[in-house]
């Protein structure tokens, strides 16, 4: 147990009688970054992050208070400010908040592996310069760069309802990427992948291989027409799906989005609350899970940040929209059923409807099926650009990679690959979803939202899939 | 020197840090603090409100030619912080020892000191709830209140000492009306004024009831547009990503790499600016530079980049105070001709646009963006707003969009306050004109 957590319960100690509830989150958070660019080492960087938001319910006001200072002062200080915040908001508060449900549960999540030593600075760096000096000695690659990022976390959350709920995650970001330049234009590929766990995140991602690769497609990108435009069945490969996923199905079912908390900033949805249970989203091949039991994807978790428990839920089964995603107060506003996805991106920030893991299950097709399948059609993968409505539905996305399929046979590769649509017609066009054979488990760190605003985590799982008569198209190139 | 305790437990804990080095060891101190307010409003009342307190400290260690930083939290307490202070200081030493020199650490090593305390007033909770909740009688108003005092600090062991704080408010906020159109308004100062708060809403309100017509449906194609300056904040704001980035133009992921390579070209009425010296960050950045005025864009040619240290010991370039990401931070983009008032008339038929949303390039290379439209954007004829638009997506170069199809920028400038808050409070800002183009390409 760290001095930190230590000193958290000696605190909680102090407030048995206090009325009304309470609620400490503590998080540290440490980080490295390692990069290598161009073959140099650069300077490394650490984050030590630490502190804690208290939260206290009076008079069915709810009120945080978030420090940095984690001595018993500092934190009696924020409860004094959370509590004088409450107060501060009687008759004006929109909500009344029921007293958590949840009692003395005593849980510790752990990421898979997380007992496992891994591999000192140096070793690292090595790996990375190994990666790095795999890219061809080619004068169009003006620049190419190996990194690593690697989060240990650890959140204790307590309340005066007897709740005591440790969460130690370990999250590695391996990622490569590669410039291509020809005195005329420029192309980019990337490899990346997120997820919790141990060394073997890295090791089998298989960096050196993956620099090779993205650096020969970046060449031969440099070659290639641009897209042409026109209607065509799309295949979108898991990193491009893990976005498709996260704008037009995650951020649209958030429901705080749907209850309107959202509308100065992230946006709202076209998602109403009448829809559950019965509105078809996509085809009968759509199925998407929240998960947070998905052994090393980002976001698996045992409970959520206000001690929820998560499991398992579908969201759309067969294309029918089931269960919107939010926390305990948003299922008590709406009186809809929810999951356990009330998350704060750090101690500073207060937890609201977030994504966690949110995947889609895998369907009965080989890639030699989906590829055979299409007549007319385009493969594309790594996503490279995004913009959707502030309804989430009118969406365009742009990835790094673009293969022609015609007659069932894949082809010619294609620069600058963008398709666009709308949400609430797009996912109708899902015409075949891939086995477990194209399955992969991604993520992604850097999902903003919120106000004030936070940057949280997300997990996506996917196979690739097949949508048929997108609007597909090319850049100006 | 000032007498905020948290420029005393800063200066403490340098003073501190010094008595530690060894002879070989040199270090750079970044502090970053905040004690700030937010209040999360939906529906009229307050949905979420809470203080946070947050100090952050990045020590970085030099030894020669070995350099790497660490960024940690502080309580405040000297006593507690230098403890923490001491187990990083360990970590840096032991990380120095497995790195090899790095050849493009590039070290200022002056001596300066400089203090600036921006005066300011915020208002205590209450007032803020109870002003704003009061000026939203009868209202469906969705926002954001954030407000407090912010600190940064700079050190090294070479001498330099910067302190900066300023304390403002700001209220971002947007009115829905029954059928989810909706009004964005900002209204953000040093000195907390309820009567200029209630003159903004006072404004809003009134353009809330231009949007009770029912909504036009567009058909994709070009259409003649004006871009309020919170619209075209948003295409300088994705620019400031990279655009101007003397690494991204070397590494030949600049957006104007076309305009520097001189196939392409912006008007001449484009003219864009890094002007720290009036905005509201501090004149001296995380690695202690002092930060500089720079001309980016002259009269539609490309003169400037933003060039940190790092990039100019690697292109061989001369640095000019921007900081590792070369991002711009208070950015002024120069006035044009058009009296806002006639704003309408000379656009006669076409799109108002108060707002654009979550713009990105689709094609990066040709500096095409995409994005949409959101909050009030009406459409116009022979210079009569008509009644407000369904949301659309465009698709178009900022060739076109500041270059041929330039019409006009307007003689007068607004401050966008950047109301971000990711990680903290930002002193971000942008002074822009609006723009008036002959074709906007919508496509969706």
């Amino acid at each position: 147990m760290s001095h930190a957590q230590s000193s958290l319960r000696r605190f909680m100690q102090t407030c048995a009688d206090i009325p009304g509830f309470i609620s400490l989150r503590l998080v540290e958070q440490q980080a490295q970054t390692l990069g290598v660019s161009r073959n140099v080492i650069e300077p490394p960087s650490l984050r030590h992050s630490c502190g804690v938001m208290v939260c206290v319910h009076i008079d069915g006001q709810q009120a945080f208070a978030a420090t940095s200072d984690i001595s018993l002062s500092g934190l009696q200080q924020a409860l004094e400010r959370a509590q004088h915040t409450a107060q501060s908001l009687r008759g004006r508060g929109l909500l009344h908040y029921p007293a958590p449900q949840t009692r003395d549960v005593q849980a510790h999540y752990r990421s898979p592996d997380l007992d496992l030593p891994l591999p000192g600075t140096a070793d690292w760096l090595a790996l990375l310069m190994e990666t790095s000096q795999s890219v061809p000695g080619d004068p169009r690659l003006v620049h190419w760069s190996a990194r690593l990022r690697v989060v240990q976390e650890q959140q204790l959350y307590l309340d005066n309802q007897g709740n005591d709920i440790l969460r130690s995650q370990q999250q590695l970001y391996p990622e490569v990427g590669v410039n291509a330049f020809d005195g005329q234009q420029s192309q980019r590929r990337t490899y990346s992948l997120a997820q919790q766990g141990g060394a073997n995140v890295v090791t089998q991602s298989a960096l050196s291989e993956q620099a090779r690769r993205v650096a020969d497609e970046a060449l031969q990108l440099l070659l290639a027409p641009n897209t042409p435009q026109g209607p065509r069945d799309v295949l979108l490969m898991p990193d491009q799906m893990i976005l498709q996923i996260h704008e037009s199905i995650g951020h649209p079912l958030e429901l705080d989005r749907i209850l309107g908390d959202e509308r100065n900033y992230a946006g709202t949805s076209f998602v109403t609350p009448d829809m559950f249970g019965h509105y078809r989203y996509g085809s009968d091949l759509l199925n998407v899970s929240f998960d947070p039991g998905v052994p090393g994807e980002l976001v698996s978790y045992s409970h959520d940040d206000e001690g929820l428990p998560a499991e398992k839920h579908l969201l759309i089964s067969q294309g029918i929209l089931q269960r919107p995603m939010g926390g305990a107060l948003s299922q008590a506003r709406s009186d809809l059923p929810g999951v356990a996805n009330s998350r704060a991106c750090n101690w500073n920030r207060a937890p609201i409807d977030r994504m966690a893991n949110l995947n889609i299950e895998p369907g009965d097709q080989s890639m030699e099926q989906l590829i055979g399948g299409i007549e007319h059609g385009i493969l594309m993968a790594s996503n490279r650009s995004w913009s959707i409505d502030d309804a989430r539905n009118k969406f365009q996305f742009g990835c790094e990679w673009g293969q022609l399929i015609e007659n069932g046979e894949l082809g010619a590769v294609v620069k600058n690959p963008n398709y666009r649509g709308i949400s609430s017609q797009f996912w109708r066009n899902l015409s075949a979803v891939g086995d477990a054979s194209t399955h992969q488990i991604m993520g992604t760190p850097n999902c903003g939202k919120g106000e004030p605003n936070q940057v949280v985590t997300v997990g996506h799982a996917s196979p690739a899939c097949v949508f048929s008569q997108i609007d597909v198209f090319g850049g100006q190139a | 020197m000032s007498n905020c305790r948290f420029a005393s437990a800063f200066k403490a804990l340098e003073h501190w840090l010094k008595g530690q080095l060894h002879t070989d060891e040199q270090f750079t101190l970044w502090f970053e603090a905040e004690d700030s307010q937010f209040v999360r409003f939906n529906h009229g009342k307050v949905r979420q409100a809470y203080p946070v307190l947050q100090l952050e400290l990045t020590l970085r260690l030099i030894r020669g030619e070995r350099h790497s930083s660490a960024q940690l939290n502080l309580s405040g307490d000297f006593a507690q912080d230098a403890v923490t202070l001491g187990h990083t200081l360990t970590e840096l030493r032991a990380l120095l020892d497995v790195l090899p020199a790095d050849p493009y650490l590039l070290l200022d090593t002056q001596e300066w000191s400089t203090e600036r305390q921006v005066p300011g007033q915020v208002p205590e909770l209450q007032q803020v709830i109870d002003t704003i909740c009061d000026l939203s009688q009868g209202l469906d108003m969705v926002g954001i209140y954030a407000g407090g005092t912010l600190y940064r600090g700079f050190a090294n062991s070479w001498g330099a000492y910067g302190w900066h704080q300023c304390a403002n408010a700001l209220f971002d906020w947007s009115l829905f009306d029954a059928s989810g159109e909706a009004v964005k308004s900002t209204y953000g100062s040093a000195t907390w004024d309820a009567q200029a708060l209630s003159d903004v809403f006072v404004q809003a309100r009134e353009q809330l009831k231009h949007l009770s017509t029912p909504r036009i449906s567009l058909k994709p194609g070009q259409y003649r547009a004006y871009l309020a300056p919170a619209a075209l904040e948003e295409v300088l704001g994705l620019l400031s990503y990279d655009a101007f980035s003397a690494k991204a133009f070397a590494n030949r992921q600049s957006a104007l790499q076309q305009l520097q390579l001189g196939k392409q070209q912006l008007s001449p009425l484009v003219s864009l600016r890094e002007q720290p010296s009036t905005g509201f960050e501090p004149g001296f950045g995380p690695d202690g530079t002092a930060r500089q005025d720079i001309d980016l864009i002259q009269t539609g040619k490309l003169v400037g980049q933003l060039v940190s240290s790092r990039s100019a010991a690697e292109y061989g370039m001369q640095a000019n105070g921007a900081d590792r990401r070369e991002m711009p931070h208070s950015l002024v983009m120069a006035p044009g001709e058009l009296a806002s008032n006639d704003v309408l008339s000379e656009l006669g038929t076409g799109l108002y646009i108060s707002n654009l949303w979550y713009l990105n390039y689709s094609d990066v290379g040709s500096a095409s963006l995409t994005g949409m439209t959101r909050f009030a954007t009406f459409w116009v004829e022979n210079g009569h707003i008509v009644a407000p638009i369904e949301t659309m997506r465009f698709d178009d170069s900022l060739y076109n969009l500041l270059g041929s199809n330039l019409l006009a920028l307007t003689r007068e400038q607004t401050l966008c306050i950047d109301s971000g808050t990711y990680e903290r409070r930002s002193l971000n800002s942008h002074v822009l004109p609006g723009a008036l183009v002959e074709r906007l390409t919508l496509t969706l």
